[in-house]
């Protein structure tokens, strides 16, 4: 298992642990459901399970209040200035949170060739990795995989859909 | 003019027709046919002669079969047996020809099947060129009398070579990725059929994601790439086995494998800090070697079949392009330049053409052109076709279509499809899921 996650993801904790999915958006701190839950259901949990749930809230925070995405035009694995702007509050937030690891996943449209766009995918998830280390994030801490055309997440074969699908994803490395 | 000049010489047309005249011995033919001339020659092929209800069984079976494959070539047109003049006993006491001419029959197939008293299947046929009044050829196959359909396929095969005088595709397979499920969680598996999709198996569970299976040379061992525990990386799957082997310990993902022509070699793609470049492994000395050192995105290579040259996709020009270089890579050349881009060369099995898919205009094509880049020529087109691989003969290939999915995921197909060399003759080979990723088989050993 990871080492102990720090303090800024005890709060996630708190709120991921009362959740029965572990499936909550991770800092909807305060909300209703969860401020009813009692505080002691998290102390009993099992330490591995507490930490499984810890990354689960620290994965939501990351989709919510960071942006855990970034996308790119056809083709291309240039950065947006857009693109730019999440990469700096995925790189706070990983200064936040030292002991976090990221997967970036690199992803394109269906509208390519499989093993091109394996290879495009690859491109895109290490612009996102480089970008980082530049700025001062280990490497160590940031592992790519490239998912090509395989795992769209719009399905639609329109111009909206690829546009969301041309992405890289950073995954919280459990 | 026999049943046989006649084919040969519509075979030799079409060929001269698409511009693949590069034999001498062709050259001269300058007979302009086009694709609407290639009419399919009418041929009979009753029921093999049998005794027994087990031998009268697989008679029928196996004339099944052979009609099938050579109706699917596109070259034949199986007579229907109900206009059959001279049917059953009376075939083995003699052929009566005029019978056969009578229902304007070019050639005849006639064949028998015995059990031999140690329990195995002899079958054999005949092939009669009807006006000639001639046997053109013959043959004898005896197998363990589950083996009827490979031996229905080798006589596919010999009746194709004789009346074209190229080698046929018949006994072969189909290695290919079934595809299942929702669009944005696909469940892949490795799948294998004979050529008629026959024999159908799931090779692997789906538990993994895997991608673009190839044949080694033997067509005993599958190249292909598995998502195994989160780590896409190239392996070799032995199909009698099932064992599943990793190519190598490689630090980035390797994927796009090949084996090479004497099967010794797998060459692909790795990708390191976001840079694909081609790498092959010697299979003996599993020793690796570094063929290409660009900052792009080099993939898809395929050895030319006496493996001395790589074609491969690079966008080192701007967009996706082929380029053809020494199996060393030294001399790399582009060689395609038309409009779009271009992706997923493979060398024919005869050397002369390379076939790949282009992206032009929103649509996407399987051509082929020559290994200088020369004579470009579009088979197929449709939203998204891809993928071409060759049948062993480099006469026909096959590739597969996707339709797109409205805005809920739902619509969109993947097929696979065979196709002629002259752009004609396009068929889906039916699968039992849909199907993605098809490479055929060089003829079984």
């Amino acid at each position: 298992m990871r080492r102990l996650l720090p303090v800024t993801l005890f709060a996630a904790l708190a709120i991921a642990g009362c959740s029965s999915s572990g499936e909550d958006t991770g800092t909807a701190a305060g909300s209703g459901r969860s401020s009813m839950m009692p505080q002691s259901s998290i102390a009993t949990a099992p330490v591995g399970r507490s930490q499984v749930d810890a990354l689960t809230s620290a994965q939501n925070e990351l989709a919510t209040s960071v942006g855990d995405r970034v996308y790119f035009e056809t083709d291309s694995t240039s950065l947006s200035p857009q693109a730019r702007a999440t990469l700096d509050r995925q790189i706070a937030w990983l200064n936040r949170n030292p002991t976090v690891r990221l997967i970036i996943e690199g992803h394109t449209d269906e509208r390519g060739t499989r093993e091109y766009n394996l290879a495009l995918g690859d491109r895109r998830a290490n612009m996102v990795k480089n970008y980082m280390t530049d700025h001062g994030i280990a490497a160590g801490r940031l592992r790519t995989i490239s998912y090509g055309k395989e795992r769209p997440v719009a399905v639609g074969s329109n111009e909206a859909a690829w546009a969301q699908n041309r992405r890289a994803v950073s995954v919280v490395d459990k | 003019m026999t049943a046989m000049h006649r084919l040969r010489l519509l075979l030799v047309a079409a060929l001269v027709a698409v511009g693949a005249a590069s034999a001498p011995a062709r050259a001269e033919l300058t007979i302009d046919i086009t694709r609407g001339n290639m009419k399919p020659m009418p041929i009979a092929i009753p029921d093999f002669a049998g005794a027994s209800p087990q031998e009268i069984q697989a008679g029928q079976d196996i004339a099944g079969v052979i009609s099938a494959d050579l109706e699917r070539s596109g070259l034949f047109q199986p007579i229907d047996k109900r206009a059959f003049i001279q049917t059953g006993a009376s075939l083995q006491a003699g052929v009566r020809f005029a019978d056969w001419k009578q229902i304007n029959a070019d050639a005849l197939v006639q064949g028998r099947v015995e059990m031999t008293p140690d329990g195995r299947m002899r079958v054999e046929f005949r092939l009669w060129d009807v006006y000639a009044e001639q046997q053109m050829t013959g043959e004898a196959y005896t197998a363990a009398p589950q083996g009827w359909r490979r031996i229905s396929h080798l006589v596919a095969d010999a009746i194709y070579k004789r009346m074209t005088g190229e080698e046929g595709y018949f006994d072969t397979q189909i290695v290919y990725i079934a595809e299942d499920g929702p669009k944005a969680n696909r469940r892949k598996r490795l799948a294998i059929m004979d050529q008629d999709g026959e024999n159908h198996r799931f090779l692997t569970n789906g538990a993994d994601l895997v991608l673009t299976p190839r044949f080694s040379p033997t067509a005993r061992e599958i190249t292909y790439m598995s998502y195994y525990r989160g780590t896409p990386r190239v392996y070799i799957f032995q199909i009698d086995t099932g064992r599943r082997e990793l190519l190598g310990n490689f630090p980035g993902m390797t994927f796009a494998p090949r084996f090479s022509p004497d099967g010794n070699k797998v060459i692909f793609s790795m990708a390191v800090d976001g840079v694909s470049n081609i790498y092959e492994m010697n299979l003996m000395t599993r020793q690796k070697r570094r063929l290409t050192d660009s900052p792009y995105i080099d993939t898809s290579p395929c050895y030319s079949p006496d493996g001395s040259k790589v074609v491969f996709n690079s966008d080192r020009g701007g967009t996706q392009q082929l380029y053809v270089m020494n199996a060393d890579g030294s001399g790399v050349q582009r060689i395609s330049f038309g409009d779009g881009r271009y992706a997923t060369p493979v060398w024919s099995p005869r050397g002369d053409l390379i076939a790949f898919t282009k992206m032009k205009g929103g649509q996407f094509y399987i051509g082929v052109m020559h290994p200088d880049g020369s004579g470009e020529r579009l088979l197929a087109s449709g939203w998204l076709v891809e993928g071409p691989t060759w049948a062993p003969n480099g006469r026909v290939l096959a590739f597969w279509k996707e339709t797109p999915s409205n805005s809920r995921g739902r619509g969109g197909t993947s097929k696979l499809y065979s196709i002629d060399l002259t752009g004609t003759n396009e068929r889906e080979m039916v699968t039992p899921v849909d199907g993605s990723d098809p490479a055929w088989s060089p003829l079984l050993p």
